[in-house]
């Protein structure tokens, strides 16, 4: 691997840029891995690597039907906080937000992590006690949120409107600081490359058509459109697919996956510095850093793997945003698309073991996995190394549906988030 | 957005008319006292999810507001068929 540098690219133009080496080589199947990644999102890019650079696993394939990055990995609004009710969900989307810190270093790609901001509007009384109740929840979990004024709002976010005759009356926010944006498809390049530096092997345009097991019930391997691939270990992390996949190893997942949709406007000027979200409108927008505004909607009503929604819930959310920022009402949009989030009942995701031995998942991320993608990743890679979740993530297996301690941040949030 | 056909009022209509009932053919259970916290979970929480033929139920709220059943392929979204509830799954 060829480290970037400011050296390295002065050097490389003196060749008008044209002996860069390839970033990460496709590579044939082995016969078998140690550990074998099923979906090359973020997510499965990232427990590739981790194997790799922090457990000591190197003999890792990653292997993906589509193209690397290509699922919601590339699709998602790329909105990163960490501000959740519950003590097990802070825990974990803090354990994200901290790797994000230092994950360009890390890599040695640019995954412009930006801490901009993340604000959440309260419209009502509701809102304003609800989110003063998470904001003394996360700040006892060491986690930063604080409350805004109307006026401290419009402060950090100038084009917001907070007239009170405004359609939907600004009445304060909860300002989540070390909360942002970073670039999407960086985070599965740069797992991509690094990974494959450490030795991982990534096998794109190759399906998983099924999964081997041995008379103990534990996994042989999977069998793939290129054929068997052994491994004594599998790590599903294939997000809208997952059941589909379950269903492979005999396992039925207390999952649906449903059309999640965004989109983003021409690109303009800088002039919306921060993230914001409304909840109760079923609202949340930034500016990325080529200037569009990336607009976030909910998902559809009915479960689909088509990868496109419908038009009237864009059009509902179009119709939230301009009642907020009245600015905005004669921008045009460029682009809207589609993706599949796998949802669960309670909302927060599974991560941990499956009853088949040798057969791990982390899925259940709904609309909200981009954020996670560095802290599932590395959970993910330490409960296939240790065979055992770590405590972070031991919450979060998927016993809790049979025993009853669910996580249920579907109803803190009173929102799919 | 998914043109609908409701089996009650015989018409296509769209989707901004119905709401979405879920996975159908799931049987209430008759003596929940005696169900394990497998069955339990299995009843609440356990869904098929199939990529390709779903059964489920929609609600004609904006019409007639009944509820039926449907079979939809949920990969390219097209309806196979509408049928009444109550009906024997198809």
């Amino acid at each position: 691997m060829m480290r970037f540098s400011g050296l390295n690219l002065i050097a490389q133009a003196f060749s008008g840029h044209q002996s860069w080496p390839e970033q990460w080589p496709d590579k044939a199947p082995k016969a078998a891995y140690d550990v074998i990644i099923v979906g090359a999102g973020g997510h499965g890019l990232g427990a590739a690597y981790y194997l790799a650079a922090k457990y000591g696993v190197t003999n890792v394939a990653v292997i993906e039907k589509g193209w690397l990055g290509g699922g919601n990995t590339g699709r998602n609004t790329t909105i990163i906080r960490s501000n959740y009710l519950y003590d097990e969900s802070a825990h974990l989307y803090d354990h994200a937000v901290k790797l994000w810190d230092g994950l360009s270093q890390e890599l040695n790609y640019n995954v412009m992590y930006s801490k901009r901001g993340v604000l959440m509007l309260a419209h009502n009384v509701h809102d304003i006690q609800s989110f003063k109740r998470h904001i003394h929840a996360n700040r006892l979990n060491g986690v930063d949120n604080e409350w805004l004024s109307p006026e401290e709002c419009q402060a950090y976010c100038p084009p917001l409107d907070i007239s009170p005759n405004a359609r939907h009356p600004v009445l304060g926010g909860a300002l989540q600081r070390r909360g942002g944006t970073a670039r999407h498809d960086s985070v599965a390049w740069g797992y991509a490359r690094k990974a494959t530096a450490l030795g991982v092997d990534i096998i794109q345009n190759c399906a998983v058509t099924g999964i081997r097991r041995g008379a103990d019930g534990a996994v042989l391997g999977v069998e793939t459109e290129r054929g068997f691939i052994g491994a004594k270990k599998i790590g599903v992390s294939a997000a809208g697919n997952t059941s589909v996949v379950m269903n492979m190893a005999g396992l039925e997942f207390p999952l649906e996956s449903y059309p999640l949709q965004a989109l983003v406007s021409e690109p303009v000027k800088p002039i919306f510095p921060c993230v914001v979200m409304s909840n109760t409108v079923h609202a949340y927008i930034s500016q990325s850093d080529k200037g569009e505004l990336v607009i976030g909607a909910g998902t559809d009503q009915y479960t689909s793997y088509s990868q496109r929604g419908a038009l009237h819930i864009i059009e509902h959310t179009l119709a939230a945003i301009c009642e907020i920022f009245p600015i905005f009402t004669r921008m045009r949009m460029l682009r809207t698309w589609g993706g599949i989030v796998d949802v669960t009942p309670d909302r927060s995701p599974i991560l941990g073991k499956t009853p088949v031995p040798g057969l791990y998942v982390n899925c259940g991320w709904g609309t909200g996995g981009f954020k996670a993608t560095p802290g599932a990743a590395d959970l993910l890679a330490h409960t296939i190394a240790h065979d055992a979740p770590h405590a972070i993530n031991a919450p979060f297996n998927l016993d809790r549906f049979r025993n009853g301690r669910l996580i249920d941040e579907a109803a803190a949030a009173a929102v799919a988030h | 957005m998914l043109l609908i056909r409701c089996p009650y009022c015989e018409e296509d209509r769209p989707e901004v008319e119905f709401v979405y009932g879920g996975e159908a053919h799931i049987a209430r259970p008759l003596d929940p006292a005696a169900l394990s916290d497998q069955d339990w979970e299995h009843y609440l929480y356990i869904r098929r999810n199939p990529r390709g033929r779903h059964h489920e139920r929609w609600r004609h709220t904006h019409g007639c507001g009944r509820f039926f059943n449907a079979v939809r392929d949920t990969v390219s979204d097209r309806f196979e068929q509408t049928y009444k509830a109550g009906e024997a799954r198809r």
